[in-house]
């Protein structure tokens, strides 16, 4: 049985780079992880680490070749109940449901270190509230376009701090935000009048945009100069102005606005 | 006395279907593509010059040909062709995880397809293949060498090369060298180490390993503290080198070391991560090795292709080694000794680095290590570069390359004294795809294409003596360039953008350049040949 993931570990604005799809082994069932657990703890704990790290007693378990390898204690088994006398390890009168809830506990170890996003993410919210509104209404002009109690009031409260981290750097639309004011651009063809509306393509040969009476409308590049109005330039400015304080004394202010 | 002409002439024809001749190895690619950048160089530079500045404007399809990927049961993803195809003697060969192909290169018809039952493991990519006479040689995601019969595509063998429970992943295009088929490995999610190996091109039996960390007592063991820690150190061999065969070294890049973002286990340089490697072909022994992300905590695998140049440098001939690395630094080294003789940042806001070494090696800051509340990095995971193919003009002197502009969160998860796996997160901010035109004796950018449309882009790129420049753009473009300055010549809109290296060719006189886009192959030639 093998397990068909799709995964995307380099998702960039909803452009896959790694298009990565991960054929994974197995969950092991969450009943057999738990009395595995508990058994360890008491059994193996004292030298392999309650959470099989290892400690200076023993190795760590979950990158051990031996765990990785077996199935359902096929390689676990043996090991634990001849012992490896050599290395100090003493055998274990297990039954064969003992042997395979220890192997389901090391199974669930192992894929939660595999499995980085689901890692969880610590405490982020470590600035200070007052010198992040100082910035935010100074020296980083968030003010110029956004109010506290206008257009961010609640903000705290649709979001969790990480979330908040990464959508105030650059924000994108999406679940619980509003979405970001359309980039505009006006096109100015040799002949005839300038048009202006919402950008919604553009590359090296073709600009489309959506005009005020909401038409589609496109023009090869070489025809006309295109100025673009990018209401979340400042917002990459920025990215190269923060210090490491601001950044994190601006999130939370944003922590603040529920 | 004409019965003998047409004679010889039909046994030319006949051998002209033959197997690859290993002389066209080191030759600059004509009329085939043998290697995975052409040649063994690196430069993805073609010496054909029926497509010119003047007329590529009139450049047309020839042939498009669309690939499902089947049998294995990882086929349910879509295609997504990021092999650089191979062509020899008429014929392309190119692979996708689990699948491979044939293709008559004047028409796109499918001569056969092969499939893999896979046993699992990350199908991030395949690069394609390596070929050696009659054969062919590609990796599987589940780590496995397969030989190919090129005639029939019928597997001769195949050879477990990693061990897919440990979490390793494999796609490289095996890399064939003389009587060496070499193969490397991926994955940095369990702290596995990485290797390089060299396998028999009969029977696939292993010639020699390299482990690109050292064991207690080697040289480099003084960069680790411990014996755990280099045993999982990481440094995986994900992409194939260059050769030179003049000093008969084989040049390649490798991989971040592990644990990824939480190196307080790892003190230390960490030695060969992260570094342009040198190796004596034929035994597997290191030659010499420079570290272009010292004691990385960034994921800054430094796989990019080693560009092989020869030419001036302050008034000296000299054959030199050029990489455009992923940590945003373009290094210039004398490949002979691994010297180095010029590094410069190739993108604008590269923040992880306190400068240079005397060596020219960036000093990484602590400070920019990823944190429990979050790091602010430039560039991002996926890095200013990546495994996207490079280009070097020998007629212009510049290196080009694609790079990101860009900004990431790295988030430190795990906090103990024995990390495990990437030990944090990251998380891209934003994301600015532009073309560097680099000035290889200086590291100046001589021109840079910023393209309008944020983005990733995974197009590689390819230069030619007809003047051109060819690439893919952020959206579903297929362009050429003037090499000289960037100005746009030709394009193509393609069904999805261009995803492995352009390559180009010439068959019964007529040049065609072919890539590959998502799930096709397109093959663009000039009209009225």
């Amino acid at each position: 049985m093998l397990r068909v993931l799709q995964s995307c570990t380099g998702l960039v604005f909803g452009v896959c780079l790694a298009h990565a799809q991960l054929i994974s082994r197995p969950v092991p069932p969450s009943d057999a992880v738990e009395r595995g657990q508990k058994q360890f703890v008491v059994q193996c704990g004292s030298c392999h680490g309650a959470d099989a790290r290892g400690e200076d007693n023993g190795p760590d378990l979950v990158r051990s070749v031996i765990v990785l390898d077996d199935e359902q204690g096929s390689l676990i088994g043996p090991v634990v109940r001849k012992g490896l006398p050599n290395q100090g390890m003493p055998a274990f009168n297990l039954s064969d449901l003992q042997i395979r809830d220890l192997a389901a506990f090391l199974r669930e170890r192992t894929q939660t270190a595999i499995n980085r996003n689901a890692y969880p993410i610590l405490n982020v919210v470590t600035g200070n509230p007052k010198d992040g509104a100082a910035f935010f209404n100074g020296a980083g002009r968030c003010n110029t376009c956004h109010s506290a109690t206008g257009d961010l009031a609640g903000l705290a409260s649709r979001f969790t701090p990480a979330q908040l981290q990464t959508r105030f750097l650059y924000p994108r639309g999406g679940r619980g935000g509003t979405a970001p004011k359309p980039t505009t651009a006006t096109v100015t063809p040799r002949k005839g009048p300038a048009v202006s509306g919402t950008l919604e393509f553009i590359d090296d040969f073709t600009v489309g945009l959506r005009d005020n009476e909401g038409y589609y409308r496109s023009f090869s590049r070489d025809a006309v100069k295109v100025d673009i109005q990018d209401p979340l330039a400042a917002h990459v400015q920025l990215l190269k102005q923060y210090t490491d304080k601001n950044l994190h004394d601006v999130l939370d202010y944003l922590v603040t606005l529920k | 006395m004409k019965q003998v002409v047409l004679a010889t002439l039909f046994l030319a024809g006949t051998l002209a279907a033959q197997p690859l001749n290993p002389a066209k190895l080191p030759q600059p690619p004509t009329d085939s593509w043998p290697t995975y950048n052409g040649d063994y160089t690196g430069r993805r530079f073609s010496p054909l010059k029926q497509i010119t500045q003047a007329n590529v404007n009139t450049l047309n399809l020839a042939w498009t040909r669309r690939f499902a990927a089947g049998g294995g049961r990882g086929g349910g993803g879509g295609v997504q062709i990021k092999a650089t195809p191979l062509e020899v003697n008429g014929i392309l060969y190119f692979a996708t995880p689990d699948n491979a192909w044939a293709v008559d290169a004047r028409s796109g018809r499918e001569l056969w397809h092969y499939t893999w039952e896979t046993t699992g493991g990350l199908h991030v990519g395949n690069r394609g293949f390596g070929m050696y006479g009659d054969w062919l040689y590609f990796e599987t995601p589940d780590c496995y060498l397969v030989s190919l019969d090129a005639k029939t595509g019928k597997v001769r063998w195949n050879r477990q090369i990693a061990d897919v429970k440990q979490e390793y992943f494999c796609g490289p295009a095996p890399m064939v060298i003389k009587s060496h088929i070499i193969t490397g490995v991926g994955g940095d999610s369990l702290d596995v180490p990485g290797y390089l190996e060299s396998h028999d091109p009969e029977t696939g039996a292993l010639q020699w390993r390299w482990n690109t960390t050292p064991r207690p007592g080697e040289p480099g063991s003084e960069t680790w503290p411990s014996r755990t820690a280099m045993e999982h150190g990481g440094g995986m061999t994900w992409h194939s080198g260059t050769y030179d065969p003049e000093l008969n070294l084989y040049y390649f890049g490798t991989g971040n070391p592990n644990p990824v973002y939480a190196p307080q286990s790892r003190s230390g340089n960490n030695l060969y991560t992260c570094s342009i490697v040198a190796l004596n072909p034929d035994t597997g022994k290191l030659v010499w090795y420079y570290q272009v992300s010292p004691h990385d905590t960034h994921d800054f695998d430094n796989v990019e292709t080693p560009v092989l140049i020869d030419g001036e440098f302050k008034g000296q001939s000299r054959k030199m080694l050029a990489q455009a690395a992923r940590n945003g630094y373009f290094v210039l080294l004398d490949r002979t000794n691994g010297k180095n003789l010029l590094t410069a940042p190739f993108v604008e806001a590269v923040n992880w680095s306190k400068g240079l070494d005397a060596d020219g090696r960036p000093i990484p800051n602590p400070d920019m290590d990823a944190k429990p509340d979050g790091t602010l990095v430039s560039p991002t995971e996926g890095g200013a570069a990546n495994w996207f193919a490079p280009s070097f003009s020998p007629l212009t002197g510049l290196f080009y390359t694609h790079a990101s502009e860009s900004y990431g969160l790295d988030w430190k998860t795990d906090l103990s004294k024995t990390p495990e796996g990437y030990g944090g997160r990251n998380q891209t901010i934003w994301m600015q795809n532009v073309l560097q035109a680099i000035d290889y004796k200086t590291g100046k950018i001589v021109w840079s294409h910023r393209y309008p449309s944020q983005g990733g882009n995974r197009s590689g790129l390819l230069s030619t003596a007809g003047g051109l420049l060819f690439g893919g753009d952020p959206t579903s473009n297929v362009f050429a360039m003037d090499p000289a300055n960037g100005k746009m010549l030709w394009h193509a809109g393609l069904q999805s953008s261009v995803s492995n290296g352009p390559i180009t060719f010439e068959l019964d006189g007529r040049q065609y350049v072919v890539v590959g886009a998502g799930d096709s192959l397109y093959a663009f030639t000039l009209p009225g040949h």
